[in-house]
């Protein structure tokens, strides 16, 4: 990957980041009132992050099937609240474990 | 040291732990994705995000365009700017430009739930303390997961591999758990990016827009058949 490929993408992820942190803050300052948007805007993180973890998940490792188990371990330590650093570091444990004996 | 600075500080100690193994990870992966060490370590300097730049990362070695590489940054880090809005009904009416310039730069998930916490109108010298230790701990744990990237063994790169997917799972379970309506959009949005994914005609729509429509689409339905009640709102 050439350098001027990797600027630019760095760039272009920086400036996407720092707008909608910064517009609001700084140039809105005013509430939004349409119920749809807030709404649109609330329901979102949870839409991209579904839609980012599945499937993909189950081809993020060796093979499907410790990917699988690897899921199954992170739904159930989330179902129980634990924290982002415990379910990644079961998740991954599992994965590995599983991997042992494949 | 000004005693608004001093809370912020403490507010953001346990954010900055936690980051440290997250961000372990995103400079691990860069790493073993084939990203030089630098470059890794430059995306968390600048971009200081975990979905967003964990996506933009893995489009930018799939050798994805800028603009697909933009929009879909943009959609991960849409929900910034309802935290960005609802900071900026909590912060002091007085604070210059310039430092709001600043702070926005460090609104993330975690800070903006601590920030939203706090008692009463925020001061810019509590964001700056608040910022500051998050900030640190994510740059430190990118740098380290990028050097350490090579020597951990085989097995143990791949079984990481699933480090990010566990933690954006750990993010919306228990949020299904405590609603129905997010439950079903998650669900809307997942059976959206399966189609796109493995239904042949509608496959060769690359991952990124796949999420977006995805995300989009869902989000849409969401907020149409399940509105927010006014009252669902703290700010």
């Amino acid at each position: 990957m050439s350098t001027e490929r990797i600027m630019i993408c760095i760039a272009v992820m920086a400036l996407v980041t720092y707008i909608p942190r910064v517009l609001p803050v700084t140039v809105f300052r005013k509430k939004i009132k349409s119920r749809f948007w807030r709404s649109f805007l609330d329901y979102t993180p949870y839409a991209v992050l579904g839609a980012l973890t599945f499937p993909d998940i189950f081809y993020s490792t060796g093979h499907t099937v410790s990917a699988a188990v690897g899921a199954i371990v992170a739904i159930c330590l989330g179902y129980f609240r634990k924290s982002l650093v415990v379910v990644a570091v079961a998740a991954i444990a599992a994965v590995y474990i599983v991997e042992m004996f494949l | 040291m000004q005693s608004a600075f001093k809370e912020g500080l403490k507010g953001g100690l346990p954010i900055g732990i936690g980051y440290f193994p997250v961000s372990f990870t995103f400079g691990f992966l860069a790493v073993a994705g084939g990203l030089d060490v630098w470059v890794g370590i430059f995306i968390s300097l600048t971009n200081l995000t975990s979905a967003g730049q964990f996506a933009g990362m893995n489009l930018m070695i799939a050798g994805a365009g800028y603009g697909e590489i933009a929009l879909t940054t943009f959609v991960i880090n849409l929900r910034y700017m309802l935290m960005s809005l609802a900071l900026s009904q909590k912060i002091e009416k007085a604070i210059p430009l310039w430092k709001r310039l600043i702070f926005a730069f460090g609104i993330t998930d975690e800070t903006f739930v601590i920030a939203s916490m706090k008692k009463g109108p925020i001061k810019a010298g509590y964001m700056f303390g608040l910022i500051l230790l998050p900030i640190v701990g994510w740059n430190l744990g990118t740098i380290c997961g990028c050097c350490i990237s090579n020597l951990l063994p085989e097995a143990l790169q791949n079984a990481m591999g699933i480090a990010l997917y566990a933690m954006f799972i750990a993010l919306i379970v228990p949020a299904a758990r405590d609603s129905f309506k997010i439950l079903l959009i998650i669900v809307m949005a997942v059976t959206i990016t399966c189609m796109f994914k493995y239904v042949p005609l509608l496959s060769f729509i690359s991952s990124g827009f796949r999420i977006i429509i995805a995300t989009v689409t869902a989000a849409a339905i969401g907020a149409w058949l399940f509105p927010k009640e006014e009252a669902d709102y703290e700010y």
